[in-house]
């Protein structure tokens, strides 16, 4: 009695994981699988709106919504640098500054957003500040900010998930992005890291035994 | 060309309200916010007074087009019940695919903005600059 009883749920247990065969075995493939599985963009812009508005309604101002916003976005920096390093079978970990934000530029943001970021620059006034630019962040691009919260730029999540992979590549760097609009471009974002002091002195002092 | 483009929302009420053509006699807002209210009231009872709706028994979609001597009115209502019109002049004679188009615009850079509240007036840069370049682009 038991057994037929038993058999019927399994059964039914069987078609219901038939239906939801993607989700259920989504978590059980493995690590490296060789095919890239993309998210609906739709479906995450819609998550990510409503992060910024449950965000919104627990912080004070624009700053503090920049910084929640980054704290979730380092929660996604520190799995997404995991996830690369053991897709990408590299054997070491950069540790250098400028290896770390090529690393960035290329294989985070591929993975990512499924591009290379557009650009990588040094600040030319301050020495350890560098910029990543993205002409066009395809999470950003649905979110028009009112004028009056102008200052706000919702790419504090991306720059919580450059800070995190920082923090990880033993780089520690203060991290911030600006919309800065440019010609046909009117979601242009900056994310610019801005490298703590004995970063930069390591650095300084790395540059100098290697020429010697 | 198109002239002008209004949306509705599902209680009636003025949403959007863009004119693209300078030549013709502007709408002032009062006078879109009353235009807003009685199309939507004359959609509602064309919708419940169409004689096949009762004979089939499903309902009917309302009103699709009205014509003047100098111009046409187009009407595309979501299943949701947002309606979007476009006052084009009398070249147009259906403009279901470039209202179609109007609504994903507004699903992307209105409803995906987390700075809109539903049936509220849209206030999106993005939304108006996309919408212009496909009014442009017809």
């Amino acid at each position: 009695m038991a057994s037929s009883q038993q058999q019927q749920v399994q059964s039914m247990l069987k078609l219901d994981t038939k239906q939801s065969k993607r989700s259920t075995l989504l978590l059980e493939q493995p690590v490296t699988r060789q095919r890239r599985d993309k998210v609906s963009l739709s479906a995450f812009a819609f998550l990510f709106a409503e992060m910024i508005r449950y965000t919104q309604n627990r912080v004070l101002g624009i700053q503090d919504l920049e910084t929640k916003l980054n704290e979730l976005g380092q929660r996604v920096g520190v799995r997404v640098f995991e996830l690369t390093m053991s897709r990408e079978k590299t054997v070491r970990r950069e540790t250098r500054v400028l290896q770390m934000l090529v690393y960035i530029n290329s294989v985070v943001w591929r993975a990512l957003f499924d591009k290379p970021a557009d650009s990588l620059e040094r600040s030319t006034e301050n020495e350890d500040e560098y910029m990543i630019t993205d002409n066009e962040p395809d999470i950003l691009k649905y979110i028009s900010v009112p004028k009056e919260m102008a200052s706000f730029s919702p790419g504090a999540f991306i720059s919580g998930i450059v800070e995190s992979i920082s923090v990880c590549c033993q780089c520690p760097a203060r991290v911030t992005s600006h919309v800065v609009p440019a010609e046909g471009m009117p979601v242009r974002t900056v994310i610019l890291l801005k490298f703590d002091k004995d970063v930069m002195e390591r650095e300084k002092r790395l540059e100098a035994g290697k020429s010697k | 060309m198109i002239h002008s483009v209004f949306i509705i929302n599902r209680s009636g009420g003025l949403i959007y309200n863009k004119n693209y053509n300078t030549h013709i006699a502007q709408l002032s807002s009062n006078e879109a916010l009353i235009f807003a209210g009685t199309f939507h009231g004359i959609h509602a009872l064309a919708s419940r007074i169409a004689p096949t709706a009762k004979a089939t028994g499903t309902k009917d979609t309302g009103i699709q087009t009205i014509d003047t001597k100098n111009f046409r009115l187009h009407c595309f209502q979501t299943p949701t019940g947002i309606k979007f019109i476009a006052a084009t002049d009398l070249l147009h004679t259906r403009l279901t695919e470039a209202l179609t188009r109007i609504y994903e615009l507004y699903c992307d850079y209105a409803l995906k903005s987390p700075f809109y509240n539903l049936e509220m007036p849209v206030r999106s840069d993005m939304f108006d600059a996309k919408l212009l370049q496909l009014v442009q682009q017809d």
